[in-house]
């Protein structure tokens, strides 16, 4: 699965994508990110006030309990800030 | 109809010119154009030096194509088109552009705002901003999802 940070959550973290296997149990984004959380100190701050991360699934707007186990792309945001 | 994601910057005359060009059935253009602003008092006091937008590349695309798929179905456009630019800005320069052609003026002014509403909100754009005393990202503004959700109910 590819994982794909932006904005501030790719600052935090260090570096904007990852190639990544979850364990199987993990199925959704809300899991996925508890997951993450675990792979550094980076992934922990930048996760740590999960109310300002916005997630996409394969290129799509998801919420915390969509389910990832079919996903090929997951990212994570900040909410928007164009036009 | 169209979206265009660029980093040079765009002639707002040339645009509506093409788009024009060799029709009569358009009686209305309505235009947007958003620019970079040196101030910037929600983020503090000190002048923005420069903004760089960053944004997810084929998210970016898809989106701006669906927003302006959804604003076809809800006005009688004759054309609209989207041009947002990305990269580092200077205040002054325009970054975002909005076109709507339509018969009557007033589907071409709710749908270059409907666009513009909704671009705010649903397009995965961010932006940053450098001041002489350091960089901040810019945080959303309830303001525009608030703009955005207002056009929920309408058809």
């Amino acid at each position: 699965m590819k994982i794909l940070y932006f904005a501030w959550v790719r600052q935090k973290i260090g570096y904007a994508e990852e190639i990544n296997t979850p364990p199987l149990n993990v199925k959704t984004a809300e899991q996925l990110i508890d997951w993450l959380i675990g792979l550094s100190e980076g992934h922990a701050e930048a996760f740590a006030n999960r109310s300002t991360i916005r997630i996409a699934i394969d290129q799509q707007f998801a919420e915390p309990n969509d389910s990832i186990v079919k996903a090929v792309e997951v990212a994570f945001f900040p909410p928007v800030t164009g036009g | 109809m169209t979206v265009c994601l660029q980093e040079p910057p765009f002639d707002v005359g040339l645009e509506i010119s093409r788009m024009t060009a060799e029709r009569k059935d358009v009686g209305a253009v309505a235009s947007f154009i958003g620019i970079a602003r040196e101030d910037n008092p929600d983020e503090g006091a000190e002048p923005v030096i420069a903004m760089t937008l960053e944004h997810y590349p084929g998210m970016t695309e898809n989106q701006l194509l669906e927003i302006e798929l959804e604003a076809r179905k809800r006005w009688q456009l004759i054309d609209c088109l989207i041009i947002h630019r990305y990269g580092r800005f200077i205040p002054g320069d325009p970054i975002v552009l909005v076109v709507t052609l339509s018969s009557h003026r007033k589907a071409a002014f709710e749908a270059c705002e409907f666009l513009m509403d909704y671009l705010k909100t649903q397009a995965p754009f961010w932006k940053r901003e450098e001041t002489e005393t350091g960089e901040r990202w810019v945080a959303a503004r309830q303001t525009d999802n608030d703009a955005a959700s207002r056009w929920a109910t309408k058809t």
